[in-house]
């Protein structure tokens, strides 16, 4: 250990990199790096076979292959109670879930970031009022008021859920950000700007935000893993994508039949495992990520 | 200290003045109305007209907002109507399902994750640290509704360990010892579940705590004095790094309730969250309106509760 750090020492003189740290990190931590190649791996071939799939074709129903099992008539994974192929609706169903997870985690940070810096630099009386309205939120039961919104919306889909979890994502977000600008906007480069008569925008989302850049991949890497599990949970229950965009969770779901359930893993299993893999995989590079953001806690 | 409490009473009041409000409008914006449920074949439509008039259906939305909350705060919550009683009646007997169901999971979670803390922190970096940590990973990471189906595939229907659904077997005699061991025992596995996504914040917590406690001064003085070190760690170090997790106590039990929606629902059991899930199916609004007004409450009444039990456990942060 002790060896390995001379080395460094003695062949850099100046300090890594951003991305140097973290390819450091990753080779440390042989779990993360199996993690990050998996779910790489895992979300370009979704893409790709989605891409190919034909829709219409995996939703059609073909009663004659009912329940058929894992592996017969060309059905790898089986099919499910109407006769569709489960292994096209998972590809299908990852990439939506894909798809909206990574959409509400855009949106949530940029309404976050945003938020948060400007409350951070000016902090005062903006800070507090919005403070206020913040931890108000918080004690909200938010999946109860995703669960109501999305049933008393008349014209309802995938943009309408997108918006609606977003609206309530953005808050860890702007927390978070806000208590780092926080502390930013007291340091001595912010006053230099200030007295250079740069303007509070600039300073904001030139001088601060980059500084914060490293917290923010980690940010969005578990809110991201954060993400697919609030669509899939909501889709499960019924209150997600609608019908015609099948998600993870809408697989899922046909576990709520007792007989599927029990008697037809093939049906839910697989998504189960898929969601699952997703989530712990994402968490994993979050996590190194987060490693490699802090000095102390690096491993490499 | 009880200065802070009633300041945090008093901002509870319009937090909750709010909530009402936004649940409200929103109650407002679903289709259908209260007497929807009185309506029985036999009934006349121009009745109906009559008595929507009469209880102010028509009325501006302030006065019948009034009328509303003047009634909720005398725990009249209008009538259920799928079930065709008093909301009021109606959750209560759900609520108390909920409650037993949330007990027994709040003592599952502190019997696995004290225990599993204290054993990673203790032995940091050892196999038995890693597996630890690798449980938690998994346990943050997976979704409730995963582990539900999981647990419910394996135990209840594979090896038919646990029953499926329900509270109780039909036909027991209530009242006798085998009718409560089994309502116990329709509560072990939805419990196990709850307990086992509860646990992941208290092991970290409590495995970082420990370790950190390892190089303090107190715990140097009491080797020096020849302590034995499994009595310093069960007596000195404990101490110390348990007492802060009794603040945890009051977002675990909101936490848990949150979370009892899959839960009870995979589980048919007939609590609160499934409640919440079957009355947004069946439309049945004055429930809805209520329960979010309780899960709202209780949120709030859970982080004064943790903050309450961190300043008598811990005097240092105590706020006149």
């Amino acid at each position: 250990m002790t060896q390995h750090n001379n080395e460094t020492v003695m062949m850099e003189s100046t300090p890594p990199t951003g991305i140097q740290v973290v390819l450091r990190e990753f080779k440390k931590d042989k779990v993360a790096m199996f993690s990050f190649v998996g779910v790489t791996l895992i979300i370009i071939s979704i893409f790709i076979t989605a891409w190919m799939l034909d829709q219409e074709e995996v939703l059609k129903i073909n009663l004659f292959e009912r329940y058929t099992e894992p592996g017969e008539n060309g059905y790898i994974l089986g099919a499910d109670e109407a006769g569709r192929d489960v292994l096209g609706q998972l590809v299908i169903g990852a990439k939506n879930s894909l798809l909206i997870a990574i959409w509400v985690t855009v949106i949530a940070n940029i309404i976050g970031i945003a938020l948060g810096i400007i409350m951070g630099y000016y902090s005062g009386i903006v800070d507090n009022v919005m403070m206020r309205i913040i931890d108000f939120i918080i004690t909200l039961p938010t999946f109860m008021i995703f669960i109501v919104l999305v049933s008393i919306i008349p014209e309802y889909g995938v943009f309408e859920l997108v918006m609606i979890i977003s609206a309530f994502q953005w808050i860890g977000v702007a927390r978070l950000i806000r208590s780092k600008a926080l502390s930013e906007g007291r340091r001595d480069y912010v006053s230099a700007s200030k007295t250079m008569g740069t303007s509070d925008f600039a300073i904001m989302f030139k001088g601060v935000l980059p500084n914060l850049s490293s917290l923010l991949i980690v940010e969005f890497t578990l809110s991201l893993a954060g993400n697919i599990g609030i669509e899939t949970g909501l889709s499960f229950l019924g209150f997600g994508l609608p019908p015609s965009t099948p998600s993870l969770g809408t697989l899922v779901s046909y576990a709520r039949n007792p007989l599927v359930l029990a008697e037809k893993w093939w049906v839910w299993l697989p998504a189960s495992l898929l969601i699952l893999l997703l989530i712990l995989g994402i968490n994993y590079i979050g996590q190194a990520f987060r490693r490699a953001a802090d000095a102390k806690q690096r491993l490499g | 200290m009880w200065k802070t409490v009633v300041r945090r009473v008093l901002v509870m009041i319009p937090q909750l003045f709010i909530l009402s409000l936004i649940v409200f409008i929103l109650a407002k914006q679903m289709p259908g109305d209260p007497f929807t449920g009185l309506i029985t074949p036999e009934t006349d439509p121009s009745r109906i007209e009559e008595l929507r008039i009469q209880a102010g259906f028509y009325d501006p939305w302030y006065e019948q907002y009034y009328r509303w909350i003047a009634n909720a705060l005398q725990g009249d919550f209008g009538q259920s109507y799928t079930y065709k009683i008093a909301v009021s009646t109606l959750i209560g007997e759900r609520a108390l399902n909920t409650f037993w169901l949330s007990l027994l999971s709040v003592i599952l979670v502190y019997l696995l994750a004290i225990p599993l803390g204290m054993l990673a922190g203790r032995k940091q970096d050892t196999l038995l640290d890693k597996i630890i940590i690798l449980y938690s990973f998994i346990s943050f990471a997976i979704p409730t509704f995963v582990l539900s189906l999981v647990f419910l595939f394996v135990f209840g229907y594979r090896l038919m360990w646990f029953p499926t659904s329900g509270t109780v077997d039909v036909g027991l005699e209530s009242g006798t010892l085998t009718y409560y061991w089994n309502k116990i025992y329709h509560l072990l596995l939805p419990a196990m579940t709850a307990a086992i996504l509860g646990t992941t914040g208290i092991i970290q917590y409590l495995r970082s705590e420990i370790i950190d406690a390892k190089t303090q001064d107190y715990v140097k003085t009491a080797r020096s004095k020849g302590i034995p070190i499994r009595r310093i760690y069960t007596r000195h170090i404990f101490r110390n790094s348990v007492l802060p997790i009794a603040a945890f106590l009051g977002f675990t039990i909101t936490g848990l309730l949150g979370g009892s929606i899959f839960i009870e629902t995979i589980y048919g059991y007939p609590g609160m969250g499934e409640l919440f899930i079957s009355s947004i199916t069946s439309r049945d609004y004055s429930v809805i309106t209520a329960l979010i007004m309780l899960y709202g409450f209780l949120a709030l009444l859970g982080s004064l509760l943790s903050d309450i039990i961190m300043s008598i456990v811990d005097p240092r942060i105590r706020i006149d």
